[in-house]
């Protein structure tokens, strides 16, 4: 039996309580994790600051060639996880076995770990605005403005960590970069990842103080968020709306992210369907990332019946189909719900749902037993509907027409928008809105990021903070 | 003479407890001695219970308790007539919102905590000394039954209460910080006792207190030399954690109890059981049956999951086969314990969702 352990503080652990990590379809048990109790991570975080010490005596170059060695062995070798070993092809059929995702989404989600690790210092440098990360070595540095220095705000970086997509593990990487030991929460159905990136930076050469791994329930990651100096929480709404207003945890919730035409394009629509489509589609429509809303000031009905015809295209094949682009819902349960909770918010008068009419035997698809949402576009005769405002674990996305001038204000908030237009006015008015996160200006997808332009908070701000520094002499 | 087997002290056990079920059922049923509810009660009835029940598989004649029925007042409907001019205490369960469940009492809390006394060892939770009862009292058996157990051996009992109706609340408002800060509050509370007050060797508290209380400090170092502890966060994990990192080297008693049944003990710890914990009721006064969810009137084998029923026979309560919201794994008979005990004890699964736990 593969043991996932605990690892405390890099040392592995096993716990007397243990989670069976099962196959999504047969049921086959692949693994089983060691459980930590609460209390066990509360116990361990009191020597965060030790953890600190001891990462903090790296200097960022060493770090920096740790990371390069740990992406060729993350990528490469065969490393031990626990008592056993996994070669990268386990890997990868392991991580679509237990969580339902392709396996050409799964190689492209670890291709993003891979480069995280790869490119730490660009990284690094983006997230502390061009300043060379090896100021990070010394107290304080001397630059023409004056000193410079930053104090580190916490010992250690939590993370409650999801099951539905592993590239978010390049979100927390930078932190061990940034010389901040971090505490992590798996997904339930995804030790995979995280135990994989861990062997791989500590074969490498990481002190084992700068990584912890806690497998837990509820309490346990509550655990987590308080006794973390900084965290970041992924999850759904209800899962993140505890801690909202916790300036020391970082959310990760719904995106609500969105498309937006302007006046000046929208007659040019069908040059940008493929931008469009992607940005609903891409990693079968499970990142925060995703389109989930379409704008347009007029010829709403042409744009979304457009995209309903495009997007039905998009069929569920088997998890091995070098082209397959849907992941499969581990329980299949979930796959009936959300259908039945589009089909119940569609009783809401004024939206229809467009895919319907080219998919005769409905929203969810069973391919090799395997439960599938197919794309689902809706159009909505006002952009109050309801429909909207929501975000599925599946390429969903509603499109209505709104004029111009009242779009930003309609909009609520929105972690990616791309809008099409060349407007001054309406850039300006999107520059000044509050509840937009991160910006596109033209044809960008929205799950196009670009490491110096960090959403969602900017990790290095998040962990350290710039201290007022002075020297004197002692002459009084 | 033959050595006495595990078999026969089984025997002996079934037989005791079913002269035992004859003495109760004859004691609820009758009307110089029954309580108006069951009196009442055996009228709807086609039989009289103490012709038709004479052993604890006949029990299954009345059905199964239901709790529901301890849903408030008047509590006197449960007072036995043959134990009237007794002084009676009413303990609750239950009763984060709405009317909480009644249970009276007279004695019942003293002859179990003087049982569970006697499982005690004299070293390690000395004759004399004082105690700390970190957890919930208020209107709970807990705050008396501890009491009791601390003067019965000779000592004094100092308490720091837990309002688990206010934690279930701050829970399902997802207050987390509040709950943390209230914890904070408790625990403070319980670590001025300890350092004003030497001679407390002894305490009962519950899992998460117990981690809160070890975060601030070494309660070696303070003296403790003894543990009994229960609660919902009680499993083989918490167990392990406590043996191993909290509280080496002290006397660690897991025990399961509420207010319905009274207290069970836990088996002696071995290392083929990985730290999973077996709980024996206080037979004959309480019987678990580990049943099929599906059809309670069958017990899961030996090994098997299956949800726990108990069988409360005092002659304050009455209370035969109420399902409780726990499941658990079937145990087998032990010397020290020659009837069925309960291994693994959880949330039933299909209540999960609806019932709120691990608050204290």
């Amino acid at each position: 039996m593969r043991h996932f352990p605990v690892l405390r503080a890099g040392k592995a652990y096993r716990s007397a309580a243990r989670h069976q990590v099962r196959h999504f379809v047969t049921g086959e048990i692949l693994g089983e994790m060691s459980m930590a109790n609460a209390g066990l991570i509360a116990r361990d975080l009191r020597d965060a600051p030790r953890w600190a010490a001891t990462l903090g005596e790296m200097s960022i170059r060493e770090l920096s060639s740790i990371f390069d060695r740990a992406a060729v062995l993350f990528e490469e070798e065969a490393l031990a996880i626990g008592d056993w070993e996994q070669s990268f092809s386990d890997y990868l059929h392991n991580l679509s076995a237990t969580t339902g995702m392709p396996m050409s989404l799964c190689r492209k989600n670890a291709q993003k770990v891979v480069i995280a690790m790869k490119e730490i210092v660009p990284t690094l440098k983006g997230l502390m605005r061009g300043l060379e990360p090896e100021i990070l070595d010394k107290s304080a540095v001397e630059t023409e403005q004056g000193f410079l220095s930053f104090r580190r705000e916490s010992t250690s970086l939590g993370a409650i960590l999801p099951s539905n997509s592993p590239g978010v593990h390049s979100l927390w990487l930078p932190a061990i970069a940034l010389k901040t030991p971090v505490v992590l929460k798996p997904g339930r159905q995804e030790p995979w990842s995280p135990h994989r990136i861990a062997a791989a930076l500590l074969a490498a050469g990481l002190p084992e103080q700068a990584i912890s791994l806690y497998p837990t329930d509820h309490n346990g990651a509550r655990e987590i968020l308080l006794g973390c100096g900084r965290s970041m929480l992924f999850g759904d709404e209800r899962t993140v709306a505890p801690w909202k207003f916790d300036h020391r945890v970082q959310i990760h919730g719904p995106g609500w992210s969105k498309w937006l035409i302007g006046e000046d394009l929208v007659d040019r629509f069908s040059d940008y369907l493929n931008v469009m489509v992607s940005s609903i589609c891409e990693n079968s429509g499970r990142s925060c990332l995703n389109v989930s809303s379409v704008w347009v000031p007029r010829r709403g009905r042409e744009v979304a019946e457009s995209l309903a015809e495009r997007m039905a295209g998009i069929h569920a094949l088997p998890l091995d189909h070098p082209k397959a682009a849907l992941s499969a819902f581990a329980q299949p349960q979930i796959a009936h719900a959300i259908s039945a909770m589009v089909d119940n918010l569609l009783q809401t008068p004024g939206a229809v749902d467009l895919t319907a009419k080219h998919r005769p035997n409905g929203r969810v698809a069973e391919v090799d037993g395997a439960a599938f949402l197919l794309p689902t576009l809706i159009w909505c005769e006002r952009s109050d509907h309801p429909l909207m405002q929501m975000e599925f674990l599946f390429p969903f996305a509603a499109v209505a027409e709104v004029p111009s001038d009242l779009v930003v204000d309609e909009m609520q908030e929105t972690l990616v928008l791309t809008a099409l237009t060349q407007d001054e006015t309406l850039i300006n008015k999107l520059m000044n809105a509050p509840h937009i996160d991160r910006l596109n200006i033209g044809a960008i997808p929205t799950f196009h990021i670009r490491r110096d332009q960090p959403h969602e908070g900017n990790l290095f701000e998040f962990i350290y903070r710039q201290r007022a520094f002075q020297v004197a002499g002692l002459e009084a | 003479m033959a050595a006495v087997t595990l078999e026969d002290r089984v025997l002996e056990a079934r037989s005791r407890l079913d002269a035992h079920v004859r003495e109760m059922v004859t004691w609820h049923f009758s009307p110089e001695t029954g309580c108006p509810f069951w009196l009442k009660y055996a009228q709807a009835l086609s039989f009289d219970p103490r012709d038709k029940i004479n052993s604890y598989a006949d029990l299954k004649l009345l059905g199964h308790f239901q709790d529901e029925w301890l849903r408030g007042g008047p509590v006197r409907r449960w007072l036995p007539k043959g134990l009237a001019g007794q002084g009676v205490s009413v303990f609750e369960t239950g009763g984060s919102t709405g009317v909480p469940k009644y249970r009276i009492n007279m004695n019942d809390f003293r002859t179990d905590y003087e049982m569970f006394s006697d499982t005690l060892s004299d070293t390690t939770f000395p004759k004399g000394s004082d105690w700390l009862m970190l957890g919930p009292t208020g209107p709970r058996r807990l705050r008396l039954a501890i009491e009791h157990l601390a003067q019965h051996r000779g000592g004094i009992a100092f308490h720091v209460d837990l309002d688990p109706r206010w934690v279930n609340k701050l829970i399902k408002r997802s207050a987390f910080h509040e709950l943390e800060l209230y914890k904070e509050h408790v625990t403070a509370q319980a670590l001025t006792i300890l350092r004003a007050n030497d001679n407390v060797k002894c305490i009962f508290t519950t899992p998460k207190l117990l981690e809160s209380l070890c975060q601030k400090i070494d309660l070696v170092r303070y003296g403790i030399t003894g543990i009994f502890c229960g609660g919902t966060e009680m499993n083989a994990q918490f167990h392990r954690f406590a043996l191993e990192e909290l509280v080496p080297g002290v006397d660690f008693r897991p025990t399961y109890g509420n207010t319905l049944m009274g207290l069970a003990c836990h088996k002696p710890v071995v290392p083929e059981d990985e730290f999973k914990i077996a709980y024996y009721p206080p037979n004959p006064r309480a019987v678990f049956e580990i049943v099929d969810p599906d059809d309670t009137t069958k017990t899961v084998a030996y090994g098997e999951t299956g949800r726990v029923m108990l069988t409360t026979l005092t002659k304050e309560f009455f209370i035969p086969r109420f399902l409780e919201r726990d499941e658990g794994e079937r145990m087998a008979p032990i010397d020290l314990y020659p009837w069925d005990g309960v291994q693994n004890l959880r949330l039933f699964s299909r209540l999960q969702s609806s019932v709120v736990v691990g608050v204290y």
